[in-house]
């Protein structure tokens, strides 16, 4: 009961959109009509005689066995009596990698070049790009052009592919302190995210909550500020799995260690390194930030991110900052001394610059780059020319003035404002996420340009693994596409027709993302 | 040794226990004392048994199935055999007056043994507050597969719930597989193979859901909420008109034709024999009548019954003859309070439901006091998504709130958790459910006076929630926080 009033088109995917159900949208793609066989005893995903990456080539020799499982892994028919030789058959898609490097044993990075051609004809379909990373984006979308007969029988049109991202970075941030999320739920998002062209996971991996992170130099935190120092961390095996499984996949994996607030679980395993808060004259027995005027601090510090620099392979750490609250260092009688020592007055800002300049060029001398939350540009702090800003606060006004001033001041800037998906609400919300762009503030071509990407986030106060997925996806494909697709992709009632078919699709591949709208899947989630 | 051995396992992990506080006993029972007294637990020596004086014995079904499951609950690491067990020192005892109510009490006991608890409770007394303690589960706007249901039924059990509302057709799909009227769901269910529920996957439920107590009401709304219905039964549903010509739309079952009372008539007594419950839902919500009136033939009806321009009337004809038919099947029929609303003579109505936003209590007061039933359901739309703090608003109803006479306040015989489809399927339905119907589950069974404060049922929720997981149940948590034993499938 109660009468829902729809708020987009009606939603009846009578119609097909002409774009199938690809997802996100290619920059280019033109589908012929002509449709060709495929079946399982004869298609091979293979090296072409002209690629730079072979056999040797694990990312790859691993996507096409994933992607050959995909395509006729889980179907009941495998269409293999349909009349030969009426139907033209493909039987094979030569992957080629254009660059003398392949960079198949690298890292992907923010550089790393994503474009992909691919050309799907009979019997030989072709796959080229200048880099592995543009494959593994490649085959994703030819796997989303395989449909299915009246019959069963596996199908693939004609068709003609000219693809690159809009965005370098598109992240989606994961909060493993608020609940600990079991590695094989990381795991299984890292693979979703593959099936949406997503290159970065945001391990927003410790926070006030809890420390799971398990160091090999500081081995108390995990030890005192997990939840549990068995059953709730992730050891440095379990670090590495995700990095490489991440890497498969062309996926980015950009570690957080948010400081100097966010840190109460640092301080269970780390004596001294939290500021002591005062009532008058007395220590009250609780904690705030971690404290700025101890040297202790920063030798800390130094020998913790040394650690991260070198477990965390990506150029970039993501070093927090945001929402620090003074009142704590305001109470303390000893940083009531050091600021006027420091001649910073009652300006707790400079206090929480002097912090940040010194975390920025410790991890600076780790060869690393940064990125920070918004507060720490807003702050006045002063920051490395790469440095990168991640805006988060505020509605659409807000953060596009937030973009116009982060990159009129030179620096690149990240987006997430618009996609807290932890924000849930009855309805299609993910349109709204879907209408969100980047690039919606007043500003110069130049400054455009340094907008990289965006993020979407699912912060963890109501989240674990009993409804990470769902929750997730599709909106977070929402997301997918304004990040990967052209600007002037914004038909909601054809998303809305991909988008479902899309969602089908990950639940045939095992992924529990939730209905968009009434309706139903071939396959319906097999799982519980 | 072998039991040295467990013992002293169970004493290397023991944990601080508040009474009933961290054993997230939910819902919380009528009186439950604790003593200091502790004793052992462990699978080689505990046993369920009948009493001696039971009027149930072995052989009784329900029991019989009961106690093989409550032991592997109580002893997850352990495989079942409930025969090779001896009598150990000293014995607990369940008394009940029927073996519904044992089911609830071994749910209890099962509640009360974290894994490995030092602590028994020497006594519980219960008895639900409210006797209809109910989830509708629609399997229309999405179809859900008999997994997902039985699964759900099992937790139903858990917290005490003991009615299944099944919403099991409306507008977007028919997925009930009729015998009489094949066509229903051959051209109306989503896929006529794989998005039906066949006659046996419908005996399948019913006895699932009668071994751990629980009853399913089959709810067959109309006559809106009809579309998939027109598909494959033509004529049923109302042609629309623009002006003089009929616009191709099709409106709310045609109430004018004495052949669709004869269709309904029959495909009644096909579900009324399918399913045993004494009640059958016939919804009768939402119904526009706008394409009622745009069709001259209906209007000529009207004129002949002298029924004007109220539709309501005709309404209330529709819904009269629909009783009339679950009359003569013996059962009794149950309706959405729209019909209340526009009935004619609403006090021939036999139980109601109410469902809509505003002053719902100000509804009840209006149902009752015409003396019919009621079963609540407005502050109870977990459909409605929201940060599971939440919770606190569905704990917080209550149900008997408003004036009324002893009597009157009798009539409101229970309330329901309603999970409507639009959003919801498989991928997402058992974290929205739980662990927020829990805290309707204890509104419904537990005493108000010991459940009103919101800070105290927090913990023990928290700690169900995390037996919950124990248990394989995708519940969602509470707030930030962690259990023993995460989730750790998708």
């Amino acid at each position: 009961t109660r009468c829902l009033t729809l708020k987009i088109c009606d939603c009846k995917a009578r119609y097909r959109s002409r774009f199938g159900s690809l997802w996100p949208l290619p920059q280019n793609v033109v589908i012929s009509p002509v449709a060709f066989m495929l079946r399982s005893s004869s298609f091979q995903i293979v090296h072409s005689a002209e690629s730079s990456a072979g056999p040797g080539c694990s990312i790859l020799q691993s996507a096409f066995r994933r992607y050959f499982e995909y395509m006729f892994g889980y179907t009941k028919n495998q269409g293999g009596n349909t009349k030969k030789g009426q139907d033209s058959e493909v039987t094979e898609l030569q992957v080629w990698i254009t660059s003398a490097d392949s960079e198949c044993d690298a890292y992907p990075s923010v550089t790393s070049d994503e474009s992909y051609e691919l050309t799907v004809d009979q019997p030989t379909a072709v796959l080229k790009a200048a880099k592995v990373w543009g494959a593994l984006r490649g085959l994703e979308t030819f796997s989303q052009l395989v449909y299915e007969d009246q019959y069963g029988a596996k199908k693939i049109n004609k068709t003609d592919v000219q693809d690159f991202p809009r965005f370098a970075h598109r992240g989606l941030l994961l909060d493993s302190s608020r609940h600990f999320l079991p590695v094989k739920v990381i795991l299984a998002n890292l693979e979703a995210m593959a099936m949406n062209k997503y290159n970065v996971f945001h391990w927003h991996i410790v926070d006030d909550n809890s420390f799971p992170y398990e160091s090999t130099v500081f081995p108390d935190l995990s030890r005192k500020g997990a939840y549990h120092p068995y059953t709730h961390i992730y050891t440095p095996t379990d670090v590495k799995m995700v990095i490489e499984f991440a890497r498969m996949r062309g996926i980015r994996v950009i570690s957080e260690f948010d400081t100097p607030g966010h840190t109460q679980s640092w301080g269970k395993g780390q004596m001294d390194l939290l500021t002591s808060c005062y009532s008058g004259e007395n220590p009250t027995g609780s904690f705030g930030p971690v404290n700025p005027i101890l040297n202790s601090t920063y030798d800390f510090m130094a020998k913790f991110f040394k650690e991260v620099s070198l477990v965390f392979p990506d150029t970039y750490i993501h070093l927090g900052g945001d929402e620090v609250d003074f009142t704590c260092w305001k109470s303390n009688p000893d940083i009531q001394a050091f600021m006027q020592e420091h001649g910073f007055d009652k300006d707790f800002k400079k206090l929480e610059s002097y912090y940040i300049q010194k975390l920025l060029d410790i991890v600076g001398s780790t060869k690393k780059g940064y990125m920070i939350w918004q507060e720490v540009f807003d702050n006045g702090v002063k920051l490395k020319p790469d440095t990168i800003i991640h805006v988060w606060k505020g509605n659409e006004e807000q953060y596009s003035k937030e973009l116009a001033a982060v990159t009129a001041a030179g620096f690149h800037a990240l987006l997430s404002s618009p996609w807290y998906l932890n924000r849930i609400s009855y309805g299609q919300d993910w349109t709204v996420a879907y209408k969100a762009d980047p690039h919606d503030f007043n500003g110069t071509d130049a400054q455009k340009k340094l907008v990289i990407g965006g993020e979407a986030c699912l912060w963890g106060e109501y989240v674990d693994a009993t409804n990470l997925t769902p929750r997730l996806w599709p909106r977070a494909s929402a997301v997918a596409e304004r990040l990967w697709s052209n600007q002037n992709v914004t038909d909601v009632g054809d998303a809305y027709n991909r988008l479902t078919q899309h969602r089908c699709r990950m639940v045939a591949r095992g992924i529990p993302a939730e209905p968009l709208f009434v309706g139903y899947c071939d396959q319906e989630y097999k799982g519980l | 040794t072998h039991t040295h051995w467990i013992l002293f396992m169970f004493l290397l992990t023991l944990q601080r226990v508040a009474p009933g506080g961290e054993a997230g006993v939910w819902p919380m029972p009528r009186k439950m004392s604790e003593g200091s007294e502790r004793y052992a637990l462990h699978p080689q020596g505990f046993s369920f048994r009948y009493g001696r004086d039971s009027s149930a014995q072995l052989g009784c079904s329900v029991l019989d199935a009961a106690f093989r499951r409550y032991f592997a609950l109580c002893f997850p690491e352990n495989t079942v055999e409930t025969d090779r067990l001896s009598v150990s020192a000293g014995h607990g005892e369940l008394t009940a007056n029927t073996v519904w109510g044992a089911l609830r009490g071994e749910s209890h006991f099962r509640d009360l043994i974290i894994r490995l608890s030092r602590n028994l409770f020497l006594k519980i007394e219960d008895f639900p507050r409210f006797q209809y303690r109910g989830i509708l589960l629609d399997t229309s706007r999405h179809f859900l597969p008999v997994r997902t249901i039985l699964k759900t039924l099992d937790v139903m059990a858990y917290n005490k719930f003991n009615v299944l509302h099944w919403h099991v057709v409306d507008d977007p799909s028919f997925p009930y597989q009729s015998q009489s009227f094949p066509d229903l769901s051959n051209k109306g269910a989503f896929h006529p193979q794989s998005h039906v529920y066949t006659q046996a996957d419908i005996r399948k439920m019913v006895s699932h859901a009668r071994l751990r107590g629980i009853r399913i009401i089959p709810e067959f709304d109309s006559p809106g909420h009809t579309q998939s219905w027109g598909k494959g039964q033509p004529g049923l549903l109302t042609p629309c008109y623009k002006g003089l010509h009929p616009s191709g739309t099709f409106g709310p079952v045609n109430p004018t034709l004495s052949t669709n009372y004869n269709f309904m008539g029959r495909l009644l007594k096909e579900v009324s024999t399918l399913f045993p419950d004494p009640y059958i839902h016939l919804g009768g919500d939402e119904v526009d009548f706008s394409c009622w009136k745009s069709n001259p033939d209906v209007r000529m009806f009207m004129k002949k019954m002298g029924f004007g321009t109220d539709y309501g009337k005709l309404g209330s004809l529709y819904f009269k003859n629909m009783m009339n038919i679950i009359e003569t099947l013996n059962k009794t029929s149950v309706v959405w309070q729209d019909v209340f609303d526009y009935h004619s003579s609403p006090k021939s109505l036999d139980v109601v439901e109410v469902w809509k936003a505003g002053c719902y209590m100000c509804e009840v007061r209006r149902v009752t006091a015409a003396g019919v039933r009621v079963i609540l359901a407005s502050p109870w739309y977990l459909d409605q998504p929201g940060p599971t703090h939440e919770w606190s608003r569905f704990y917080t109803v209550r149900p008997l709130a408003f004036t009324g006479t002893e009597h009157q306040k009798r009539l409101l015989i229970g309330g329901e958790v309603c999970l409507w489809g639009e959003y919801v399927d498989g991928t997402n339905l058992a974290p929205l459910l739980w662990p927020r119907a829990s805290a309707a589950a204890e509104r419904l069974w537990s005493d108000e006076a010991q459940t009103s404060s919101v800070s105290q049922a927090y913990p023990r929720l928290a700690a169900f929630r995390c037996k919950l997981l124990r248990r394989g149940v995708q519940a969602q948590p509470l707030f930030v926080g962690h259990c023993k034993h995460e989730y750790e499938d998708l």
